[in-house]
Parts: structure tokens; C-alpha cells; sequence
């Protein structure tokens, strides 16, 4: 387990490093840079400018420098924000971010378990039949078209909930809802197709055949593996969550690292968005990890394969 | 495609004429495929069927909601929205094919000479793969179009690029198992080795497989394109797509709920289409699994 561990992290390295360079390269090669504005600054100004960031110097080196100070956990300083560390900005991000998603990805396995497992333990029933409907909604309305109608609906003509901002409960309604239901959808229709699979599989009519209560079977035996299927999409579902966050941010202008994102590509913040470029990487790593840990303790054959 | 339904018109059904069969058969699926021609029908027809421009600005014409001259309304520059949904239909759509396209052949090579070579290669071209696989693309897709000058040639290559992953190890694992077939013994014996063996052998015969990701892969193709033209990154004023108009209506929706309305529609109705025809020709090109 450890090894299996220590092994995956290992891998990551060269991953991140291939974030970092691609990112660094291409943003460099890019025209227009952070010190570019209305009014062009004298010269000598600039000059010192980009001495004081050390971009006079060639890029290979002004790399180096930067996976040098990384391998320090410094993210280096922001260009745009000059008082603040990139490090800073981060943290100021990623606990709305973290929030958001966490509470967004939570409501999608709850729901979307729930509504698929009731689908399959009543198939073709009216229950079915609506969860079903649901989910397709659900693949075909991508959460960029369901914010703005959500805002909409809730906020404009009912003024129910507020549509900006990020500031007590009501106005973390909309973006939550906005970010997980497209997951709600794909994970119930996921749970549905994969519970009437396993419902219907020979080691369920063994366990009903010994007798065993209806509630037995679908707790004891059945749940577990349904759940498999559900496991492997939180790999991508969790990427998925992130990206969606990126626009839903945007269209709520909720003060997470989404925005920080996109402000920062435009303004050409190179740190700014080096940082956060590869704080997505780590984390997308690291959940990758938890899944496939995960996937070990639900199904004990892939423990040994290992 | 269809001279191989031809030669096997004779004697008995080819796999193509089987799963035609059973297409027809899947009510979701052919629904999916008649929506897909309606609407493609409608972009290639966009001149045709449009009294008005897609960038004609009319003055006397700002924000009017839908009516018998302006079938889906005006914008707010006066814009017919009917023309911009048809003509961003055009270009959501051309993304969305020629992107899945660049996909292909990336994946297909790459995954067909991984399976098919084997040995150390394939574990090298798969190691890369892998790595690619966690790095977050779409922010670096995003990253490309916030700094490079955007062109829809750019939105083609990124898009493509991130998406042949899935294919190239769907192709591997199908080649893997091709190889061992006897007609491949068999075509080796005859003297086809190497890039010969995999393009007329291997690569026709993963053909079912990649039919079937490929119709999945358009819709989440511009579904891409239409996120990032929704952020401002994506097509460029005066071109549009139904991820700008929906970007625009978003903006506008609280007076011109017109504007979200109609293109949102025309965009789920494709993906809808698209997912459904995707799942029936899984059903019907690969019968055991279900």
C-alpha cells in the first residue's frame, strides 16, 4: 500500500514538471506582458521593472530560477497585486473554491446516488422515468446555460436569491446548485445503469434465494459494488467540478481561484497564474490518488493485483 | 464505409448492415440522428434560409423580441438572431467535427502503434499518456486562448490535442487484442509488416469502437468550445457560436430572454442528438455487451 503510494507520487513529478514548463513556455512565448499598459512607462522605468523581476534575463535561466524557488514552496510574487505573494492570493482562493466544490461534489454523490438507486429499485416506474428525464437534462444543459437561467428564475423574476457575490448562506445557493447538477445527473444515471446490473447478477439471486431480507441484500451485498462505476467517474467528475467552478465563479463573481484564473491570463500575471495552474495540478493528482486508494477498499481483488 | 456493406451484400449481413438493423431499431437513437440532420441541415443551409446577414446591424430593429420579420428576435445591436443561431450553429458544429477529427488521427496512430508494436515502446507511449492524463488541459487551453490572438484554427488544434488521449488507449487496448488474430498471422506470413500491417489491418478493424467514442466526443467537443466562448475566449465578434450567443444572452437575459432562450435550445437539442446516437450505435455495433 505504502509502495503503491510512494510509487504514484514519484510518477507525479515528472507530471507536474510538464505543467510547469508547458505553462511557463507558453505564457512567455505569448505576446504582451505584465507591465503593459494604457500609457507606456519611460523606459527606464520598465527597465527596472523587469530587472527587479528578473526578466531581462534569457528565459531558460529565468526558468531555472523558477523551479528553483518552487522546490522552496515559493510561489514567487504576484506581478499584478505587487504587495502580495502569489502564495497569498491562493489562500485568500482556494477556501471559497474549496467550499464551493466540496459542498457542490458532496450534493452530486448524495442526489445523484439516491436518485439513481430509487430508479433502479423501481424501474420504469413514474420515479424512474423522471430521474431519468432528469439526468438527460442533465447531460444536455451544461452548467454555463443553467446559471444564467437559474440566476434568472431565482433571482431576477423571483428574488429569492441573490445572484453575485459570495457573502452568507443564500448567496452560495445559486453557484452550488449551477456547479453540481450536471454531476447530479451523470453520477444517477451512472448508479441506475450499474445498480440494475448488479440486481440482476447471480450472486444477488443466491442471497435472495438463502432467504436473506430484501434490506440485506441491497445494503450488504448489492450496494457495493454499484458504487464502482460511481467511483471511477469521481476521478473525472472531480476535474470536471473544477473547470465548472472556473465559469461559475465567473458568473456569479464569487472571489475564488477561478477568477484569480482568468484575471490573471489576462493581465498577464505569469506567476499569479503559474501558481494556480499548478495548485489545480497537485490537487487533481492527489484526488486522483484518494479514487484509486478507494477503489482498493471497495473491491479487494484490485488490493492484490497491485 | 459503404463499399464494404456492398461486398458483403451477397451472402449474409456484414457488421455495418447488423448494426444498421439494429440503429433503426432504437427509437432514441434514430430520433438523435433525424434532430442531427435537421439541425446540420439548417447551418449548411444558413444563407438560404435567412433574410438577413448574421452581422447585419439594423438600427431600426434593436432588441425586438421575436416576431414575423425576426423569427427569434434581434439582439441588441439589432442583429437577426435567427441568422446568428443558424450561422453559429455553423461554426459550433465545424468545431466540433473537425476538432473530433484531429482527435482521431492523433489517437488512432498513436494508440494502434502502441498496441500493435508492444514490449517496451508501448509501455513507454502509454507512460506519456498517462502522465498527460493528469495534467489539467482545459486550463491550458484556457491559458492558450487568454494570451495567444484567438482564430478558430487555434480552438481546432487545443481542443484535438486534449482529446485523443481517450482515443489512443481505446484503440491500444482493441489493437492489443487484434494482433493476435489469425488473419494478422496471416498477413505476416504473406510479407505485411509494420506501418502497412497497421494501417490496412489493424486500424480498419478498430473501426466500431472508435465510431462510437467519436459520436461522443463531438458533443463534448462543443460543449469545449462553447465554455470557452462563453468566457470570451473562444470565437471572436463578429463570428459567432452558439457558446457567444449564449454568452450574450446571458448578459442580456433580465430584458431579452429571447437571447439565452433560443440558442440555448438549439445547443441541447445537438447534445442531446449527439448522446443519444452515441449510446444506440454502442447497443448496436457491440451487441455483447448488453
Amino acid at each position: 500500500m505504502l509502495r503503491f503510494i510512494l510509487a504514484r507520487l514519484l510518477v507525479s513529478i515528472p507530471t507536474l514538471f510538464i505543467i510547469v514548463a508547458l505553462t511557463f513556455f507558453m505564457m512567455r512565448l505569448a505576446p504582451g506582458g505584465p507591465f503593459d499598459r494604457e500609457r507606456a512607462l519611460p523606459p527606464e522605468i520598465e527597465a527596472n521593472l523587469r530587472a527587479t523581476y528578473h526578466l531581462d534575463e534569457p528565459l531558460v535561466v529565468q526558468f531555472c530560477r523558477y523551479v528553483g524557488r518552487l522546490l522552496h514552496g515559493d510561489f514567487g510574487p504576484s506581478f499584478k497585486y505587487p504587495d502580495r505573494s502569489v502564495t497569498e492570493l491562493i489562500a485568500a482562493g482556494a477556501p471559497v473554491s474549496f467550499r464551493l466544490g466540496i459542498v457542490a461534489m458532496a450534493l452530486a454523490l448524495g442526489i445523484g446516488i439516491t436518485l439513481g438507486l430509487a430508479a433502479a429499485w423501481r424501474q420504469n416506474s413514474w420515479l424512474d422515468h423522471s430521474a431519468m428525464a432528469l439526468s438527460m437534462t442533465g447531460i444536455a444543459v451544461p452548467n454555463f446555460v443553467l446559471a444564467p437561467l437559474l440566476a434568472l428564475a431565482f433571482g431576477i423574476w423571483l428574488h429569492w436569491l441573490p445572484v453575485q457575490g459570495w457573502e452568507g448562506f443564500s448567496s452560495t445557493v445559486l453557484p452550488t446548485l449551477a456547479l453540481c447538477f450536471p454531476y447530479i445527473a451523470a453520477i444517477a444515471r451512472l448508479t441506475r445503469g450499474s445498480a440494475l446490473e448488479i440486481l440482476s447478477s447471480d450472486f444477488i439471486r443466491t442471497a435472495r434465494a438463502k432467504g436473506l431480507p430484501e434490506r440485506t441484500v441491497l445494503i450488504r451485498h448489492a450496494l457495493k459494488p454499484t458504487l464502482m462505476p460511481v467511483l471511477s467517474f469521481l476521478g473525472p467528475a472531480t476535474a470536471g467540478i473544477i473547470t465548472g467552478s472556473v465559469v461559475i465563479e465567473n458568473i456569479f463573481q464569487v472571489p475564488g481561484l477561478g477568477r484569480y484564473f482568468i484575471q490573471g491570463g489576462l493581465n498577464r500575471d505569469y506567476t499569479l497564474v503559474l501558481g494556480v495552474v499548478l495548485f489545480y495540478g497537485v490537487l487533481i493528482i492527489l484526488l486522483n490518488l484518494a479514487v484509486d486508494l478507494a477503489y482498493g477498499l471497495l473491491d479487494p481483488r484490485l488490493r492484490t493485483r497491485r | 464505409m459503404s463499399d464494404i456493406v456492398l461486398a458483403a451484400a451477397a451472402p449474409g449481413r456484414s457488421l455495418w448492415q447488423d448494426a444498421w438493423r439494429r440503429l433503426k431499431r432504437n427509437r432514441a437513437a434514430m430520433a438523435g440522428l433525424v434532430i442531427l440532420a435537421v439541425v446540420a441541415l439548417l447551418a449548411i443551409l444558413a444563407p438560404l434560409l435567412s433574410r438577413y446577414a448574421f452581422d447585419a446591424v439594423d438600427f431600426d430593429a434593436i432588441s425586438v423580441p421575436p416576431d414575423a420579420a425576426h423569427w427569434f428576435g434581434t439582439d441588441d445591436l439589432g442583429r437577426d438572431l435567427f441568422a446568428r443561431t443558424l450561422y453559429g450553429g455553423r461554426i459550433s458544429l465545424l468545431v466540433g467535427l473537425v476538432a473530433t477529427v484531429v482527435s482521431l488521427l492523433l489517437g488512432v496512430s498513436y494508440g494502434a502503434v502502441s498496441g500493435y508494436v508492444g514490449g517496451a515502446v508501448d509501455s513507454l507511449m502509454m507512460r506519456l499518456v498517462e502522465i498527460l492524463y493528469s495534467v489539467p488541459f482545459i486550463f491550458l487551453v484556457i491559458l492558450l486562448m487568454v494570451l495567444f490572438e484567438r482564430s478558430i484554427l487555434l480552438i481546432f488544434v487545443a481542443i484535438g490535442a486534449v482529446e485523443w488521449l481517450d482515443m489512443a488507449r481505446i484503440v491500444r487496448g482493441q489493437a492489443m487484442e487484434l494482433k493476435r488474430r489469425e488473419f494478422v498471422e496471416a498477413a505476416r506470413s504473406m510479407g505485411v509488416e509494420g506501418w502497412t500491417m497497421i494501417r490496412r489491418h489493424i486500424i480498419p478493424n478498430t473501426l466500431g469502437p472508435v465510431v462510437v467514442y467519436a459520436t461522443l466526443t463531438v458533443p463534448r467537443v462543443i460543449l469545449i468550445e462553447s465554455f470557452l466562448s462563453f468566457l470570451g475566449l473562444g470565437v471572436q465578434e463578429p463570428m459567432t457560436s452558439w457558446g457567444v450567443l449564449i454568452s450574450d444572452g446571458a448578459r442580456l437575459m433580465e430584458t431579452q430572454p429571447w437571447m439565452l432562450i433560443f440558442p440555448a435550445s438549439f445547443l441541447a437539442a445537438t447534445l442531446f442528438a449527439f448522446n443519444f446516437l452515441g449510446d444506440g450505435l454502442r447497443d448496436a455495433l457491440d451487441p455483447r455487451d448488453r
